[in-house]
């Protein structure tokens, strides 16, 4: 259960990774982005059809979702069956907010991930004013425009950022490669640059464009 | 010195059990916490109330059987067990909580002392290990690394006081197991069952109900053998390698 918890964990480590790639491509303008969301479904397209191998990468990372979320839930409710009678004075030694934030912050990370499928994917509602047409780049600027879009992204990516910062190590530990001493200081480096890079990689097509430096025309 | 203590007390296993305040005086910062805890149990027998029981038995720090959780940390503040733990790491006046570990595979038998004899069944499922029993072999004729050897004997270390399941959010055994695996899987004479002996001691371990391992790490910290968090890592490699490479 554990390993697949750490196996579809690592899937989604490298699908921010490609998807923080993408979203940087705002930078280089609109008409970049619009080609790269293009681009996403005519990979391919002579072995599949159209938006073939976009549907095949969903149907992966879904699956991915719930073997993630299938494992971490019945891990909770045995770590709660585990202590049914809680302690009157419980100090903690080594934990942090990272490492014990895991469920609720997976949880949060669940939820804005409804609210972002429901944004970007499935209704494309614009909660901007002008009005988008089909261009997924200006969807992305204009929606970014406004205060508390920015601060709901901003807040789920700190969430992302302590999940990955935990869940990277500990991905490496469940699997058993982080035996050694040095081992174990390159897998805590590696997570804590993986969950660095993500976050602010996230970070900075929104906060661009809120402060009018990627602007789209 | 003198102390407030608030002490779990519980008739039986299956009593309800609450905490209760006592109030001890000219504590000698040099006594033991379990000495401290006899003086009170003394008193209790002058008035005829029923003493706290609390489990112990060394006295020395080797043998793992006392284990108490002061104030919110396994075995108090110190790195070492209950029994070596002295009241001068406290101060006078303190007010001191004292609970029994708290897990479920681990039952509270009476007051303070649980029952921890799923870890027993723990070390039963591993099994044995195949060794001659007959004329001691010639010393040098099973070299063992001194890297090794060295590991094995850190893994050893281990006394099983419970400690790590105590000090786990999840109630996880992991600390202990990935001890008794290490232990066994750095020296040659654990290799023919080393796959056998990970896979079922797993298995009895998630039947006993401790948690999953979310690796936080306070068990290591609460540990008064010090043994690190990388034994969980060889138990998590060495199962994942009976179950794939050599599973059946």
């Amino acid at each position: 259960m554990k390993l697949l918890m750490a196996v579809s964990g690592a899937l989604f480590v490298f699908y921010v990774l490609a998807h923080m790639y993408g979203n940087l491509k705002i930078f280089a303008g609109v008409e970049a982005f619009d080609e790269y969301a293009h681009h996403l479904r005519t990979m391919f397209t002579p072995i599949l059809p159209f938006g073939g191998f976009l549907w095949l990468f969903r149907i992966v990372l879904v699956v991915a979702l719930v073997a993630h979320a299938y494992s971490a839930f019945y891990l909770w409710s045995r770590a709660r069956g585990a202590r049914t009678t809680r302690y009157v004075a419980k100090e903690a030694a080594r934990a942090t907010v990272k490492s014990t934030a895991m469920r609720w912050g997976g949880v949060a990370i669940l939820l804005f991930l409804v609210w972002h499928l429901l944004q970007f994917t499935i209704v494309k509602f614009n909660v901007g004013d002008d009005v988008v047409g089909t261009s997924p780049g200006k969807l992305v600027i204009s929606s970014f425009q406004v205060w508390w879009v920015v601060l709901i992204y901003i807040l789920a990516l700190v969430a992302l950022g302590m999940h990955l910062w935990h869940g990277v190590w500990s991905a490496t530990q469940t699997l058993g490669w982080a035996g050694s001493a040095r081992a174990r200081k390159r897998a805590k480096l590696a997570a804590l640059v993986i969950a660095f890079v993500t976050s602010v990689g996230f970070a900075l097509p929104p906060l661009a464009i809120l402060f009018g430096i990627v602007k789209g025309n | 010195m003198n102390l407030t203590l608030k002490i779990w007390r519980q008739a039986s296993a299956n009593a309800r059990g609450e905490m209760v305040t006592y109030k001890v005086s000219d504590i000698s910062p040099d006594m033991s916490f379990l000495e401290m805890l006899d003086v009170l149990n003394e008193q209790l027998n002058a008035r005829g109330e029923e003493p706290i029981a609390f489990d112990s038995d060394c006295r020395e720090g080797i043998c793992g059987m006392c284990g108490l959780m002061i104030s919110g940390k396994a075995h108090g503040p110190e790195v070492t067990t209950t029994c070596q733990l002295h009241m001068r790491s406290f101060s006078d006046g303190d007010e001191i909580t004292v609970e029994p570990w708290r897990a479920d595979a681990f039952p509270v038998i009476k007051d303070l002392v649980v029952d921890r004899g799923a870890f027993d069944r723990i070390i039963a499922a591993g099994g044995f290990i195949s060794a001659n029993t007959g004329a001691a072999p010639e010393a040098h004729s099973v070299p063992v690394p001194k890297p090794k050897a060295d590991r094995a004997f850190m893994a050893a270390a281990c006394i099983g006081c419970g400690a790590c399941v105590a000090a786990c959010p999840n109630a996880s055994g992991m600390l202990f197991m990935g001890a008794k695996i290490t232990h066994l899987g750095e020296l040659p004479q654990g290799q023919p069952e080393r796959d056998a002996r990970v896979v079922s001691m797993v298995e009895q371990h998630d039947a006993e109900g401790f948690g999953g391992c979310t690796n936080i790490g306070e068990c290591s910290a609460a540990c008064p053998k010090e043994i690190p968090m990388d034994v969980i890592n060889q138990l998590n490699r060495d199962l994942r390698h009976a179950l794939t490479r050599h599973g059946d």
